[in-house]
């Protein structure tokens, strides 16, 4: 080894023993269990067995695994969608960009349970909501905005905004100014500009933003927990079901397994996509 | 004379200083025009301004005799060859060169033979598939170019094109520039701090200082009658003895006295390759550069020698 690399070594040594003792570790452990047995109150038990796997391929847990990507999906695509123009808004803020930065990660001071308990409070049949717009006269009977998809997806969104708004803002912020006054000069209008120009070269930030939305996205069981009643059963609320009220851990650590394998996939098909648009 | 650019009394105000106040000044069609000074003088501004990117403060800025200055950028026939060049890094030379005609044309594969004919004029052919980040420095100024001229613009603006080239390369590209104006016919606004550049290429050049056009014409005029000490300094080096301004290749070096010359201590000699800068001080104190052939002298450090030049190279009553 030259002596930059023992030193990089050095450098990385820590990092890697942390993640390795809590990251690996654990993951080690829960690929273990899904090939156990249930105990009988939580916990596993000899024999090994596949059968943690095998029941996942019934239709009712493919069902929520689509269910779950596609709502990821939508959340990712209104994320960027609402995060876009707010980043472009941001970087061409001159001075004023570190202010509005800081109002963009305003609401990580507050625990996201918190906020999440805020939005049912507004949503709910006597929430704020409801109780004006009844006040009002526009409505009679309270609108049904809680306990539904439109509600996850809705807290989905609000989540992970910022996720999408840094990356974006990331790659919006170093685009050289000169390149919109040269299409500007080539004829090219503000709007052609936005989609011949600024929009092709924020693509790295557009899939950066997509899979730090997604991912989490994918995996959550608080927002669905929280907003989405019984009715919106997500992976998230799947695997978390299994570790508490059910009590089957095997089935839960399989199912968690398949989350991560297919986020790991998911990622590896974004990648690939991204090298050939780029 | 067909103008086929005016500028009428231009500013432009900044919150805190003029970039450019009051310039006047008319480009004839097929002119190579050079606006020549140092950094921060309002050239670039001036240059803005035509494109459009800046609007001005007050003024009118006419093209083809129709008012241009309340056009937005992508309304005018003018097209800029921007410093860093600008390229798209996303598009290959082929996309960076369609680019302004796809803007004009609804037409998916816009003048295809106009792109190639352009190509081929600014040696480009063959390099149609490169990514901007895969060509050199000569050939990303090459598209630059052509990315422009494929549009037949009636301007071509030219902000500094070759401060990002290497030294040797500048003066092969130099030559390269002005035959393709010649052979274009097109017009060209010049922008550039190098009065070497300025001198060698311009039908017409104006020197500027804050702001203000100092003096415009013919590049001999302005070398050999410049109006004030600015331009004199500015487009050459000068000696300045007593209120006179004597260029130093019009001084003569003896080492015997000649009726009317100066006696001078030589202090130092620099090498230029060709020729030579002789740094001398004459008896009232005044440093006095002169140029001489290289294969003159050599002469050395405490040397008496002789000055003299002819009144008629003296550049008298400047302001």
């Amino acid at each position: 080894m030259t002596p930059a690399n023992r030193l990089r070594a050095l450098f990385l040594t820590p990092a890697a023993a942390v993640m390795l003792a809590t990251l690996g570790v654990p993951l080690a452990i829960v690929a273990t269990y899904s090939f156990l047995s249930r105990g009988a109150y939580g916990g596993v038990e000899i024999p090994w067995t596949q059968e943690n796997y095998t029941r996942l391929l019934d239709p009712l847990y493919g069902g929520i695994f689509l269910r779950s990507a596609w709502i990821s999906l939508l959340a990712t695509v209104g994320c960027l969608v609402l995060a876009f123009p707010l980043a472009l808004f941001i970087a061409r803020s001159g001075a004023r960009k570190n202010l509005y930065l800081a109002l963009v990660i305003l609401p990580f001071w507050t625990s996201f349970l918190i906020r999440l308990y805020a939005w049912m409070f507004l949503l709910r049949d006597t929430g704020l909501i409801n109780t004006a717009l009844e006040a009002l006269g526009v409505i009679h009977a309270p609108l049904p905005m809680l306990y539904n998809e439109g509600a996850v997806l809705l807290g989905l969104i609000y989540g992970y905004l910022p996720f999408a708004v840094l990356p974006l803002y990331a790659t919006l912020e170093r685009q050289d100014p000169a390149l919109l006054d040269a299409a500007a000069d080539l004829g090219a209008t503000p709007v052609h500009a936005l989609f011949r120009i600024t929009i092709p070269l924020s693509m790295p930030g557009i899939w950066a933003a997509a899979i730090l939305v997604f991912v989490p996205c994918v995996g959550t069981y608080i927002v669905s927990d929280l907003l989405g009643g019984s009715k919106t059963v997500l992976i998230g609320n799947l695997v978390q079901n299994q570790f508490t009220s059910s009590r089957d851990w095997p089935f839960g650590a399989a199912a968690s397994l398949v989350l991560i394998g297919a986020a790991i996939g998911m990622l590896l098909l974004m990648r690939k996509s991204r090298e050939e648009l780029l | 004379m067909d103008a086929v650019l005016e500028l009428a009394n231009v500013s432009k105000a900044f919150a805190t200083h003029k970039a450019v106040d009051d310039v006047s000044f008319a480009i004839p069609r097929g002119a190579f025009f050079s606006l020549l000074g140092p950094s921060g003088c309002g050239k670039t501004t001036t240059l803005r301004l035509v494109a459009g990117f800046e609007a001005p403060t007050v003024g009118e800025i006419r093209l083809n005799g129709e008012r241009i200055d309340l056009l937005p950028p992508y309304q005018r026939n003018v097209n800029t060859v921007f410093q860093s060049y600008a390229l798209f890094p996303h598009l290959t030379v082929q996309g960076n060169v369609e680019f302004g005609l796809r803007n004009k044309s609804k037409d998916a594969n816009p003048a295809a033979d106009k792109v190639r004919r352009v190509l081929e004029q600014l040696e480009l052919s063959g390099k149609e598939a490169r990514k901007p980040s895969e060509l050199s420095g000569g050939e990303k100024q090459r598209v630059a170019l052509a990315r422009a001229l494929v549009l037949s613009p009636e301007v071509l603006l030219l902000d500094e094109p070759l401060s990002a080239l290497d030294p040797q390369l500048r003066q092969q590209v130099r030559a390269e520039l002005r035959d393709l104006q010649k052979k274009t016919g097109v017009t060209f606004l010049f922008v550039t701090h190098d009065q070497e550049e300025a001198l060698s290429l311009s039908d017409t050049l104006a020197v500027m200082r804050a702001g203000r056009v100092e003096q415009m014409g013919a590049p001999q005029e302005l070398y050999r009658k410049p109006r004030t000490k600015f331009v004199a300094a500015f487009l050459g080096d000068i000696n300045w003895i007593s209120g006179v301004g004597v260029r130093p290749e019009a001084i003569r070096i003896t080492r015997g006295a000649e009726p009317g010359s100066k006696m001078a201590v030589v202090s130092a000699t620099s090498f230029l390759g060709p020729s030579a800068h002789v740094t001398t001080t004459i008896e009232d104190g005044t440093r006095v550069t002169v140029q001489v052939p290289s294969s003159d002298g050599p002469y050395a450090a405490q040397e008496t020698v002789y000055l003299s030049w002819s009144a008629t190279d003296e550049l008298r009553d400047l302001k």
